[in-house]
């Protein structure tokens, strides 16, 4: 047995400072003076600010009790979520028929989430919205199988902002394709047109449309004629986002180089087809993020429709608030409704970055 | 093709939901209907207001259902429609609605600028003050200095204004937009009194933590009668809908409640016997079924139930009757003879 010769040498480690969590405290909170400064600032204004926090939402706080028994606590009282969610969520939805809305907002979210995948964007994917958009109709509406007709004016609640905000991109977003296309026209007539919706439409605030088309636009209709409320609202919905649309298409549609179109007409394509087949397929692409933008505030726009008392998730926890026995609790009301539109917000811009990622091609 | 295809589908569906209410008279056009549309507030406790299985409750409610109780014999065929106020008229003139009882002030240029017939007032409100009992004030004239809360642009604020000016006080408005922020404010203490209609500061108290600690002050500074208001246009549905209303308030007058109407049926009255359509007449002289009286008070109450059930002494609100009691307790309520 020989002795082996080689000296077993200590692998030397790198400091301390940079590595674990002190190299990362340093990497990351540490690296200057400014930074270090910056750090001990927000950390001190946490500590002021978190644990009383803290202590109201969830020691001091009731998760489900009476409205009494949260008179006497100093904390949230997330009572006035559970008692009143029915109310919420379904607004006026007849009682007993609570699971039709449910199984309808179910049915749309698991299509949306199916439709993610971009393998199966195929035209059976389109007949598949179709069929479920019927049924969701049948289901809010009844009349048949035995399901009580729902009149629109008892939608509300949820579903009613999920109809609004979905229905508003759905309709919008082609709309305002035509318009962007129709603005870059050669065609004077149209391209005035569209000039002048758009710059109409923009020119004035969402509320205004809604005030015209809920107030206004009845007393132009012959006696006795009404149109359904939640539709006119759509309509002013629609109506506001396609303009908007229009002109962040337009900037896609100007982002493209002259030679796409040259390469089209020299391939012989016709209008429709250079458009559909290679201007817009890369014009869209572009003008995802804004899109986004876009729908993203539509989502959260369908609340102004709280001032032409239609019921959506805000007016109904409004509604609820203005019960004595609820009315102080409007903290914690607005804290549960802005945790809602999060959810929905933040899964529709991290969808868009996904995909934005999926197209990119890298030109 | 396909796309044509679509499109027509797409307009026949908006087609489906243009609906033609009805051509020709209200009344005739609501008994076509088969049920009554009415304009509700949709968020004021007491009056109007769903509960939390989303079903309609209140006084402006119950008014409403009196109506369709006289004219279908039956409380339940009514719709409601929630309206914001700026709404409220073009809802009535439009046809949208039939009745509107949404706590509406009836006042000169309503009845004649935008073309409205109030009936008979189902509340009489007023501004009043609410203040702290530990203040010991005990009329709103000692107020002079003091700090109020008061709703931004509303008639309310100028109310206390002129108040405040004629009485030669001063006050320091504190403006808060939402009537539950500006409750909370005064409860917090950041002012002396909170000043809007009786029948809000009645709410807002029963939202505090000691609301035995708070007054009402006796000084009402504004009139407010409230009442259900029909298009002009066709006066038998007007007469209707007011005969619907004072049907309720003579209930309470001759002592008819929704317990004892039908042993009321039997009473040898003859006054009693006109009202609740045993010896004929009334009916047919509105047009209407002879048991429409007794269908309103049988099914939704006389004046006195509605009132202590929505707003009364033992509900969140706790009002007391005041103006609203019957003529002979020192109210205002009074109904004509129903002969």
């Amino acid at each position: 047995m020989a002795e082996s010769t080689t000296v077993k040498r200590e692998r030397l480690k790198p400091p301390i400072t940079n590595v674990g969590v002190l190299g990362w405290l340093h990497t990351n909170l540490f690296n200057s003076w400014y930074n270090s400064l910056l750090t001990i600032v927000t950390l001190i204004v946490m500590a002021f600010l978190l644990p009383p926090a803290f202590q109201w939402a969830f020691v001091d706080s009731l998760w489900n009790s009476s409205a009494e028994a949260c008179r006497d606590i100093d904390g949230a009282c997330w009572s006035v979520i559970p008692n009143n969610i029915r109310f919420i969520i379904l607004g006026f939805f007849p009682s007993g028929q609570e699971w039709r809305p449910i199984l309808a907002m179910v049915l749309l979210l698991t299509l949306v989430v199916y439709s993610k995948e971009r393998s199966r964007w195929k035209s059976s994917l389109l007949w598949l919205w179709a069929i479920n958009l019927i049924i969701m109709g049948t289901l809010m509406y009844g009349g048949i199988f035995g399901m009580p007709v729902v009149e629109t004016s008892q939608w509300s609640g949820l579903p009613l902002t999920f109809i609004l905000s979905f229905f508003g991109m759905i309709v919008a977003y082609p709309l305002g394709i035509l318009l962007a296309l129709g603005r870059q026209s050669n065609m004077p007539a149209i391209k005035t047109l569209c000039v002048v919706y758009i710059e109409l439409i923009r020119g004035v605030p969402l509320i205004s449309l809604l005030f015209m088309s809920s107030v206004m636009f009845p007393l132009f209709l012959p006696e006795g004629v009404t149109i359904d409320k939640v539709l006119r609202a759509l309509i002013a919905i629609i109506l506001f986002t396609a303009a908007y649309i229009a002109e962040v298409v337009r900037g896609g549609l100007q982002a493209m180089p002259r030679g796409q179109y040259e390469a089209a007409d020299s391939l012989g394509l016709n209008y429709s087809n250079t458009m559909r087949l290679i201007i817009l397929p890369q014009a869209l692409k572009i003008v995802i993020p804004p899109s986004v933008g876009i729908l993203l505030s539509v989502f959260k726009d369908t609340s102004l429709v709280v001032i032409i008392a239609l019921y959506d998730v805000l007016k109904t926890t409004m509604v609820t608030l203005s019960n004595p026995k609820w009315a102080g609790y409007s903290r914690e009301s607005y804290i549960f409704l802005a945790l809602l539109y999060f959810g929905f917000c933040y899964a529709m811009s991290s969808y868009s970055r996904k995909l934005e990622k999926e197209l990119h091609t890298g030109h | 093709m396909k796309l044509t295809k679509i499109l027509v589908l797409v307009l026949s569906l908006c087609l489906m939901l243009v609906t033609f209410a009805h051509a020709g008279k209200d009344l005739d056009a609501v008994r076509n209907k088969g049920f009554i549309q009415t304009g509700v507030n949709g968020a004021v406790f007491g009056f109007g207001m769903p509960d939390a299985k989303g079903v309609w409750e209140g006084l402006d409610v119950d008014t409403a259902r009196a109506v369709a109780a006289a004219i279908f014999g039956d409380a339940s065929k009514v719709k409601f429609t929630p309206l914001s106020a700026q709404q409220r008229f073009t809802a009535l003139q439009s046809g949208e609605i039939d009745i509107l009882t949404r706590n509406a002030t009836r006042t000169l240029s309503r009845e004649t600028q935008l073309g409205l017939n109030f009936v008979t007032v189902n509340y009489y409100d007023g501004q009043g003050f609410l203040v702290s009992k530990e203040l010991g004030v005990k009329s709103a004239k000692e107020l002079d200095g003091a700090t109020v809360c008061v709703l931004p642009g509303t008639t309310t604020e100028q109310n206390a204004a002129d108040f405040f000016r004629t009485h030669k006080m001063a006050w320091k408005p504190v403006v808060i937009e939402s009537t539950a922020e500006l409750a909370k404010t005064f409860f917090a203490g950041r002012c002396d009194v909170l000043t809007s209609d009786a029948s809000q500061l009645a709410g807002a108290r029963a939202i505090s933590a000691d609301p035995k600690g708070y007054v009402i002050l006796p000084e009402i500074i504004s009139k407010e009668p409230l009442a259900p208001a029909v298009r002009h246009g066709d006066d038998q549905f007007r007469d209707i809908v007011d005969f619907s209303v004072l049907a309720m308030i003579n209930a309470e007058e001759l002592g008819i409640t929704s317990k004892n109407v039908d042993e009321m049926l039997n009473s040898k009255n003859p006054v009693i016997q006109r009202f609740l359509g045993v010896s004929p007449g009334n009916g047919k002289a509105l047009g209407l079924d002879e048991k429409w009286a007794y269908n309103i008070i049988k099914q939704v109450g006389n004046y006195g139930e509605v009132f202590e059930r929505n707003v009364g002494i033992n509900t969140t609100l706790g009002i007391e009757r005041g103006l609203n009691a019957l003529w002979t307790n020192g109210g205002l309520m009074y109904s004509p003879p129903f002969k």
